[in-house]
């Protein structure tokens, strides 16, 4: 950077320089980079969310249970071939991508027939049949991945950032970037988003609805397992992870706007930066009232969420 | 009458013969009701009580000569009642209070089970010993610590577990030997979160530890469940206390193992307040990286071929686990519970609650390092007490803390990984 070309930068740059010697702002910098880390966590495991929900308009209650799904087959991985995440997450995608494609025919496409409350309660019956199928194959123990599979922790001029964390941050990144070229640029993508808009039409232009639905929820899913084997590094596993972990997908893609993937991303980071920084400075009992308070106050004003279309 | 009609009726007529022969085998049967959180975030804590009384089941109904002077080992089933057997009615309280309150009416009006014990979370066990209190049947709870709970005034509410007031003192002790011996332990941290267990623990030591004249320098209260603990790990780091106190169930005690980890910061000082830092499961996912944890405990396997050691290889068998301090108190709350039904010769509910408040039970009666079994006006047993343990090797805990029970030395400061 010349010296005179962009005082703004260059003020930031000071400002950065002198927030180092007080511990007080160096510990908010830290807060606000583990918040974005944190945000690119939810964007990841709302990106399949945002697909099902804001676009094939089905509201998937058993979208946790995927996450959790997937972080047990990164589990099973490890411990049957002594794999990182690496072999784990490509194997959680597909599982699960095969797990949406199976839940569609057998269950999705039945109960979209009916009225509204036939989702609702299908796709929780789904969810609670994950969970206790799980917790009667593996046991209510907590169970955790080595704390070295994702080589340690960066050290940034002491501003530490945990590799498994950046990884899952970077995928985020990836995955969001990949559905959306995949939803605005490819022909799929259009036929995807024509059957969610109108089905018969759809069909009248020769796209088959179901098929493109099938490959929807194989999308969703298996991105969805995808994140669950990356968070499964950091955090810890248990049949019921999914009830943890939903609530917050489901705010992330409303705060985003239904449909809009990048919107989906742009609430993860915020949601994350705002309940880190709240836990910070307000207190971590209040920063669930922080970010709900701040997320129905701003549908108020924008019922379409951030990046959705009005 | 065709072959489908034939079938039908004759599975009917068998389910129905099946049921008519179970009812009479347990008309003798003494009843107990169980409430414990069998699934949700808590469920590992409740499938090992099961466990765990499971195996005390055995032991009261079936002879078991080998465990010596233990109360109801040596025949089976219960002498004062005929050898009448127990069965316990398991019944789960799925995390929540309301949950937990219907299952204890179902217990007492559907199951009528003539006493409840359980229900592990502070708050749910305070919601089912009110339905138990409305209908005057006993309830022994073993295992939740808040003080609250033998503070309001029931007559038909026993608790055989030391409390977070027994506690905060063993912590105040404690540390007192340890500043003695050179460490640092003027600044002190609470981590908890906000159930009825945190919140009522946290408090209890601030008012007990204000009465020495010593001050909690911070207190972090977090909401149970968290998906993240970076703040509160960081705000730590930066106030830097000498002892950092975690009162916390297993996801959340998980999670901040991790957090520390990451962040790397390790407290001089860690001492957790039993809960999610004695679940097994704790102790395999993150015990590595906890090395060095203190922690409070009444339970001590004891040298081989006690009865401890008996009971603790039965539970092992059973549960694959190695005995914990929460199992452990569970177990010693259904023993008191059936002695006094054995003792009162009757399942008539205010019979037990006569013989409950008669219990004496001596040290060398119980599976446990209590000084014996006791019960105040208010339910609380005045004789449980306990000891610290630390998480040493990062896979076994060991007694350090009072000298007269130490394994080993305490070791400081905390190593973490």
């Amino acid at each position: 950077m010349r010296a005179g070309q962009n005082p703004a930068l260059i003020v930031v740059r000071c400002n950065l320089l002198a927030t180092t010697r007080g511990f007080m702002s160096f510990v908010i910098l830290q807060v606000i980079v583990g918040g974005l880390l944190l945000g690119a966590v939810y964007a990841l495991f709302s990106s399949g969310l945002t697909l099902v929900w804001g676009m094939m308009n089905v509201v998937n209650f058993a979208h946790g249970d995927f996450v959790m799904l997937g972080m047990y087959v990164a589990y099973l991985v490890y411990t049957l071939l002594g794999a990182g995440p690496l072999i784990g997450a490509p194997m959680a995608m597909l599982v699960l991508a095969t797990v949406g494609i199976i839940v569609y025919f057998a269950l999705i496409r039945e109960v979209m027939k009916g009225p509204m409350l036939a989702q609702i309660l299908g796709t929780f019956g789904l969810a609670l049949l994950l969970r206790y199928s799980v917790f009667w194959w593996f046991g209510a123990n907590f169970l955790t991945l080595p704390e070295n599979i994702i080589g340690g922790t960066l050290d940034l001029g002491g501003i530490r950032i945990p590799a498994s964390r950046l990884l899952a941050g970077i995928v985020a990144l990836a995955v969001t970037f990949g559905l959306h070229l995949l939803l605005t640029r490819t022909s799929l993508g259009s036929k995807m988003l024509a059957v969610a808009e109108d089905s018969t039409a759809a069909q009248l232009m020769g796209i088959r609805p179901d098929t493109m639905q099938a490959i929807a929820w194989a999308i969703a899913a298996g991105a969805t397992g995808l994140a669950g084997a990356l968070i499964a590094t950091f955090f810890y596993i248990v049949p019921t992870v999914g009830e943890t972990l939903a609530i917050v997908a489901f705010v992330t893609v409303s705060l985003g706007g239904f449909g809009s993937v990048p919107g989906a991303l742009v609430a993860g980071l915020l949601i994350g930066v705002i309940e880190s920084l709240s836990g910070y400075l307000i207190g971590a009992v209040y920063k669930d009232i922080v970010v709900y308070a701040l997320f129905v106050s701003f549908l108020w004003f924008r019922p379409q969420g951030l990046l959705g279309k009005s | 009458m065709n072959f489908r009609t034939m079938f039908a009726l004759s599975c009917a007529a068998a389910i129905s013969f099946a049921l008519v022969s179970q009812a009479s085998a347990e008309d003798k049967a003494v009843k107990i009701g169980v409430i414990f959180p069998m699934t949700g975030n808590a469920a590992s804590a409740g499938i090992h009580g099961k466990a765990g009384l499971e195996v005390a089941l055995d032991i009261i109904n079936n002879a078991h000569p080998e465990l010596g002077s233990f109360p109801l080992a040596k025949n089976a089933g219960l002498a004062g009642l005929g050898g009448a057997k127990l069965e316990l009615v398991f019944a789960d309280n799925q995390g929540s209070p309301a949950t937990g309150q219907n299952q204890a009416l179902r217990l007492i009006t559907e199951e009528k089970v003539v006493a409840l014990t359980g229900a592990y979370q502070s708050g749910i066990t305070l919601t089912t010993s009110a339905i138990a209190e409305k209908y005057g049947i006993p309830f022994v709870n073993g295992e939740s610590v808040a003080s609250n709970l033998t503070e309001r005034g029931f007559k038909w509410f026993f608790r055989t577990t030391p409390i977070a007031t027994d506690f905060a003192k063993v912590y105040y002790d404690f540390l007192t030997d340890m500043k003695a011996s050179g460490a640092k332990t003027d600044s002190i941290a609470l981590v908890h979160d906000n159930t009825e267990y945190g919140k009522s623990v946290a408090d209890t030591i601030t008012t007990a530890f204000k009465e020495k004249g010593v001050a909690i320098a911070l207190d972090v209260a977090y909401a149970s469940n968290a998906t993240d603990v970076q703040s509160q790990v960081l705000q730590l780091k930066e106030k830097k206390p000498d002892v950092v106190l975690m009162i916390s169930y297993t996801s959340d005690a998980i999670l901040f193992a991790k957090t520390f980890q990451a962040q790397d910061y390790k407290p001089p000082m860690l001492i957790a307040d039993d809960a999610g830092y004695s679940d097994p499961s704790f102790i395999k996912a993150v015990g590595k990286i906890s090395q060095g944890a203190f922690n409070r405990s009444s339970w001590s396997v004891g040298p081989a071929g006690s009865a401890t050691a008996i009971i603790a290889k039965m539970y092992k068998e059973k549960s694959g686990d190695e005995m914990d301090d929460t199992v452990a108190r569970q177990m010693t709350g259904l023993f008191v519970l059936a002695e006094a039904i054995d003792r009162a010769g009757s399942t008539d509910p205010a019979k037990i609650q006569a013989a409950l408040k008669a219990t004496d039970l001596k040290p060398d009666q119980l599976m446990i390092g209590y000084k014996g079994v006791k019960f105040d006006d208010k339910g609380q047993n005045i004789l449980a007490s306990g000891v610290i343990i630390q998480l040493q090797d990062g896979e076994n805990y060991t007694t350090v803390w009072p000298k007269a029970n130490a394994e080993k030395p305490p070791v400081m400061p905390y190593k973490g990984w």
